[in-house]
Formats: structure tokens, C-alpha cells, sequence
């Protein structure tokens, strides 16, 4: 059974949100128009947080972050949940189930990483979007939670196939939509459970963090620190100047 | 310890039954009036359901407002009648005996109140009923025992249930009172609700134990009522609500708010009903000495909470606590729940003057309830406005009209249901009345004038 983690390389990520697009349009997460984002309840399973460094042009830096649900293995929001809408499943996952959700946003509440989203509005397209929402996702009603999957039913359908052809899963064999449309290769998803995988030996690497690890949540999405041009190096000269 | 006027049982009778067996032309405005605003509460609900909790004030960061402020308020409220009435039987107080019946169906219609609010503010309402009643036995799924939110509704219908049981019991042989002094419907309606109750001696051996019963076993559940209301905030991990601090603190809140309510309601009933023979002065002059007590303990888990939250050096905590003491409008929030809530009422209650004026004690009990519901709005709403190290994610909250009219509502409904309850049954226990008439009674034993029954 494998254990699906993921890793954001914020040295590579360029803030270009093309994740955020491909997830909205593989998961028919609702448009978030003008209107609903100055209502501050956008959905976004996957966003990138944009914070500026320094006002002025050279010193001026832009730091950007993927966000997404951190499937945390001792979740903050599953116990808090009255109905048991959601639950971690046995590969890792923390999934919602939108047909037992009642909306009562407590795990919203008891979130730190800000990553579920309540339905406030019945989810509308334009009348020609309709054709083209994903017949694999299923799309929420008013007054339910949502959030990331990891791409479940890519999951799903990887693992069919795979089951069909009579082999195991690789390496890479799963993408969730972010991961594919990511141009950079930020994002890197996989089996943790596999020290071989690449998600795990590049989560192995000395630059690597957990968002809120202190809250001791134990999320399964690695980070990796961004590198400061600047500052290359700047560890071994400082004993130096001292 | 008190004077006593001496009325005889069938002035007692008549004053108190007149409301109910006589209609005066001002209730049925009163009435209509407070309909409308049911109405326009029911409509709220309404909206809510159509069109999706979109149309609150509610937004990404702060999923849980002013419903939820509504609700802790309310269960805060239906504290007191309970505990008043629960601790004065079992201390046998005798000049509790006008006060419990009015402060035990504050009780019950506060709570129902409250109760409404969690459900209506869920996202699916119709399912919601699933979950305070388990559920799909069928395939297995039961609610989740780990979550606060079960536990709520378990506490507050286990209360609900035995105020109402307390209330029911105290009122049979009114009931029966009642019966015996109406003809056609309403005879029948009296003596469907009184049981049979007859007044043998039998009977009433069982209503004074039922009674006793009750209150011993309801004080521990109103304790733990407020406590569990207030690990829905402590069990999160929200800066701010995450504090072991929170049981207490909402329990005394919880008395000082809703003892402060029921000095508020005995001064209308004593001017709607003109109880001035039943709540007189020493009734509010016994409340306020209560009240000064209660009021203090809560300013020092005030207090303990802030230090709490500041002691930690967590900078999330420190970041909410910052906003409520100096930005707007939370630090002229924090200025207005002292203000109302302790600064103006507790000193004036220091004085037996203002205890004793029906009037000053109406507009300071009134206040202590304006700054305890604030108390709950700066409660829960700032953590979520300001949750961890995303700035990217935080965000204000403003009510919506909805929102406003759900409170006003709720306001509505329970005084709806006060007037209701006070036309249909006795809102001053008869039988207490007659019963602390006879205890005060004086006998002569040889030549000595002694009290019938020693008590107080």
C-alpha cells in the first residue's frame, strides 16, 4: 500500500500558477470570480502565497509558496469533524466525503494552513463550461467542505490501469494535475513509503522543511528551502569574517 | 431575615392566575409584534437554506461569527435559572420561592434558543438533524464520539431535558390549581397536564422528592453544559481559543450573564404582571450581592485569559491579542465589554441603594448582558481572523443583514416564549407562595409566639 507525500521545491517554483489553474480545471473547483474573491471565500485546493521582501527594486524580493492540503498523518481536522466526513484513508490520504459533509466548517476552523474550503454559494460555471467539468470528479453542492485529493481519481486510474496491465505502480506513474503542469518540476509527487522514490530522496535533502511542524501535525508534503543568490555560500564565509 | 407580607390564599390565587385565565388587549400587540420578528427570523432561515450560507457575513478565515456568538450567549443565559433555582431548593433559601419558576423557563426557552443555532448554521441543515440523532445504522456509520461537536448536543439536550422534567415537576400541582378554577377547553387542557394531581399527601411526598432529585442532578450537568460548549473553542487548534483555561471561564461567564438576565426578567415581570406583592426588593438586593461575587471571578478569568495567551510568548497568540487590545474595533470592544460587563454595574451593586432600586438594577443587569455578548464575539471571532503564519490568508469579518436578523430573532423568540409560557401557566410558583405563607406563620407554644417551620 503505498504512502502518497509530495514535495514543493521553492527554489524552482516561479509563482506562475499554472498548478493552480490545472487544478481547478481537473478537480471543477468553482470559478473564482471577481465577486466571490471580494467576498474572500475563493477556492483554491492549490494556491501560491505571493510575500514581498524589501520595497524598493534591487532589494525588492518576491517570495512564492505552493500551498495545499498537507494530508497531515495526525490531522488537525479529522477528529473535529461530528459525521466523520473526513478521515485519512489507508494510503495516506485525507480525504473528504461530500456526501456526508453537513458544513458545520469546524475542520475549516481547526486548520492551521487555511487549505479547506466551505461551499458558501451553489458552484457555477458559464453555461459552456458545463461541458467541459471532469465526469471522474464529482461536483459539490452548496454547504459542503472541500479540498485538495491529491488527484484521487488519478490515483484510481492509475492504479486500474496498472491492474489491468498486470504490473506494479512506478515511480512517477501518478501525477496529480499540479504536478503535470508544472513547468519548472517543483512539484514531485509519490510513494513516501518508498525510500526509492524520487519524492523521498529529494525530501531527504538538507534544504528540507515542513510547514508548521510544530504544531506537530506531521504533514506529508516536503518543502525545500529556496537558495538566495546572495547568500550562496553565505553558512561557510561567515566563520570567516568572524 | 426578611419582612414577609401576609396575603391571604385566595388573593394569591387570584393575582396569580389572572394573567392566565384573563387575556388583557396588550397582549395580543405584544404578541404580534414579537411574531414579526419570528418571522422575519424564519425567513432568515429561509434565505440561509435557498441560496447557501453565502448570504451571511461569513468568508474564508472566519468560518464561524456571529450565529455562533448567538448560540454561546444563549446557552450562557439558560445557566442561571437553573443553577438559582437547583442551588436555593437544595440550601432551602426561602426567598427563592417567586424567583424559580420564571428563572427555570428562562432556562428552558434560552437553551431551545441556543440549541437552534448550531443547526442552522451548518452548511445542509436537513442532514445536520443526523447528526445530533445517530444515524445510518444500516451500514454502519456513527457520529464521531472525538468530536466536540457531539458531545455539545449530548450536553444540551441532556439539559434541556431535565430543566424541562424540573420545570414540569414544580408546575403539577399549579396545574392542578389551574383546573380547578377553569371550565370547557382549558379544564381539560389543565387537567390533561396535571396528571391527576390531587394534592394527597402522597403525592405531594413524591413532588418534593422529584423536585430535590432533579436538583441535585441537574447542578452537575449545568456545569458541565458551559465547559463542553467551551471545548468546541479549547479542543481546536485556533491561537487564542487553544487554552485549558476556557471551561471555567465560560461557566462563570455563563453565571454572570445569566443571572444578570434573570435580574433583568424579574424587573419586567414585576412591572408587566404587577408582582409587587411576590418580587420585591430583597429578591434584587439578594442577586446583586451574587452578582458582585460572580462578576469579580469572571474579570479574573478575564484577565487570566489574556496572560495566558501573552505568558506563552507565542507569537500567533501574541499577533490575535494584539489586534483585540489595539485595533479597531476590537480594542473599543475590549474597552466596552469591561465598561459594560464589570466597571459601571459591579461597583454600583456595592451599594444597597442601587440593589434595592428595581429600576438601576434592570439597566445594570441589562449592560452586564450587552458586554457579555460582546465577551463572546471577542472570544471567537479574532482567532480566526488572524490563524498562524499566512498572512496571505487572513481576513476581516462584518455581519450580514442575515446575521442580524438571526440575533434580533433569537431575542424574539425568547421572549415570545416567556409570554407565552406566563399566559398559559402561573409564572410565580402558587404552591411555593402558599407554602412559604405557612412556614412563616407563627404558632403559640404556651406563651411563646414561635415560627411554624424553622428554616432560612
Amino acid at each position: 500500500m503505498p504512502k502518497w507525500g509530495m514535495l514543493v521545491d521553492l527554489d524552482r517554483c516561479s509563482g506562475c500558477r499554472a498548478c493552480v489553474a490545472a487544478c481547478q480545471i481537473e478537480n471543477n473547483v468553482p470559478i473564482n470570480t471577481e465577486e466571490i474573491v471580494n467576498q474572500r471565500r475563493g477556492i483554491q485546493w492549490i494556491r501560491i502565497e505571493r510575500y514581498w521582501e524589501g520595497t524598493e527594486y534591487p532589494a525588492a524580493k518576491v517570495r512564492n509558496g505552493a500551498m495545499l492540503c498537507q494530508h497531515c498523518r495526525n490531522a488537525p481536522c479529522e477528529p473535529v469533524c461530528p459525521v466523520y466526513a473526513t478521515y485519512h484513508n489507508s494510503e495516506g490520504l485525507n480525504t473528504q466525503i461530500y456526501n456526508r459533509c453537513i458544513g458545520t466548517r469546524y475542520c475549516a476552523n481547526n486548520d492551521p494552513y487555511n487549505v479547506r474550503f466551505f461551499n458558501y454559494w451553489e458552484p457555477q460555471w458559464p453555461e459552456s463550461y458545463y461541458h467541459y467539468l471532469n465526469p471522474d470528479v464529482t461536483v459539490r453542492s452548496k454547504g459542503v467542505m472541500e479540498k485538495c485529493t491529491f488527484c484521487v481519481q488519478r490515483i484510481r486510474r492509475t492504479e486500474r490501469q496498472a491492474k489491468r496491465e498486470g504490473r506494479a505502480l512506478k515511480d512517477g506513474d501518478v501525477q496529480p494535475a499540479c504536478v503535470q503542469a508544472c513547468p519548472t518540476d517543483a512539484l514531485v509527487f509519490g510513494d513516501i513509503s518508498d525510500t526509492g522514490s524520487r519524492v523521498s530522496r529529494l525530501a531527504q535533502d538538507k534544504r528540507h522543511f515542513r510547514v508548521l511542524e510544530s504544531l506537530g501535525t506531521d504533514p506529508v508534503v516536503f518543502y525545500l528551502k529556496k537558495v538566495d543568490p546572495q547568500h550562496v555560500g553565505d553558512a561557510a564565509k561567515q566563520p570567516a569574517a568572524h | 431575615m426578611r419582612e414577609r407580607k401576609v396575603l391571604s390564599d385566595s388573593l394569591i390565587n387570584d393575582e396569580l392566575l389572572r394573567f392566565p385565565l384573563h387575556t388583557p388587549t396588550w397582549f395580543w400587540f405584544a404578541a404580534g409584534f414579537l411574531g414579526l420578528f419570528i418571522l422575519a427570523f424564519i425567513s432568515a432561515i429561509g434565505i440561509m437554506v435557498v441560496f447557501g450560507l453565502g448570504v451571511t457575513g461569513l468568508n474564508k478565515p472566519v468560518m464561524w461569527g456571529w450565529m455562533i456568538t448567538n448560540f454561546v450567549f444563549w446557552v450562557g443565559i439558560s445557566h442561571a435559572g437553573v443553577m438559582i433555582s437547583a442551588i436555593l431548593r437544595l440550601s432551602q433559601a426561602e426567598w427563592r420561592r417567586p424567583v424559580t419558576r420564571a428563572a427555570e423557563v428562562l432556562t428552558v426557552f434560552s437553551l431551545a434558543t441556543a440549541a437552534l443555532f448550531p443547526l442552522i448554521h451548518t452548511g445542509r441543515p436537513w442532514r445536520a438533524i443526523l447528526w445530533v440523532f445517530p444515524y445510518d445504522f444500516a451500514r454502519g456509520i456513527w457520529p464521531s464520539v472525538r468530536s466536540p461537536l457531539i458531545w455539545d448536543p449530548s450536553a444540551i439536550f441532556t439539559y434541556l431535558t431535565g430543566s424541562t422534567l424540573f420545570v414540569y415537576v414544580a408546575l403539577l400541582p399549579d396545574l392542578a390549581v389551574a383546573r380547578d378554577r377553569t371550565t370547557g377547553w382549558r379544564h381539560a387542557f389543565y387537567s390533561a397536564l396535571a396528571l391527576g394531581f390531587r394534592g394527597t399527601p402522597r403525592q405531594w411526598k413524591l413532588q418534593t422528592i422529584a423536585g430535590i432529585l432533579l436538583s441535585a442532578l441537574i447542578l452537575p450537568v449545568f456545569v458541565s453544559v458551559h465547559s463542553i460548549v467551551s471545548w468546541d473553542f479549547a479542543v481546536a487548534l485556533v491561537p487564542v481559543w487553544h487554552g485549558t483555561v476556557f471551561a471555567p471561564y465560560f461557566v462563570i461567564g455563563a453565571v454572570h450573564s445569566g443571572v444578570s438576565a434573570v435580574a433583568t426578567m424579574m424587573a419586567v415581570l414585576r412591572w408587566v404582571f404587577r408582582l409587587e406583592n411576590y418580587i420585591t426588593p430583597d429578591h434584587f438586593d439578594a442577586l446583586g450581592r451574587l452578582l458582585v461575587t460572580v462578576g469579580t471571578a469572571w474579570l479574573y478569568f478575564f484577565f487570566l485569559d489574556v496572560v495566558f495567551a501573552l505568558f506563552s510568548q507565542e507569537a500567533e497568540e501574541v499577533i490575535v491579542m494584539q489586534q483585540r487590545l489595539f485595533e479597531w474595533p476590537w480594542n473599543f470592544l475590549t474597552v466596552m465589554l469591561l465598561v459594560t460587563a464589570y466597571v459601571i454595574p459591579v461597583p454600583l451593586w456595592l451599594s444597597r441603594r442601587v440593589r434595592r432600586s428595581i429600576t438601576a438594577m434592570f439597566f445594570t443587569s441589562l449592560l452586564v448582558n450587552v458586554g457579555m455578548w460582546t465577551e463572546r464575539y471577542w472570544i471567537i471571532v479574532p482567532g480566526l481572523m488572524k490563524k498562524y503564519d499566512f498572512s496571505y490568508s487572513w481576513d476581516q469579518f462584518t455581519p450580514s443583514l442575515i446575521e442580524i436578523t438571526l440575533v434580533v430573532g433569537s431575542f424574539a423568540i425568547v421572549f415570545f416564549g416567556l409570554l407565552l409560557f406566563a399566559k398559559i401557566f402561573p409564572i410565580i410558583p402558587i404552591f411555593e407562595q402558599k407554602e412559604g405563607q405557612i412556614f412563616a406563620e407563627e404558632i403559640e407554644v404556651g406563651r411563646a409566639r414561635v415560627p411554624a417551620v424553622i428554616r432560612e
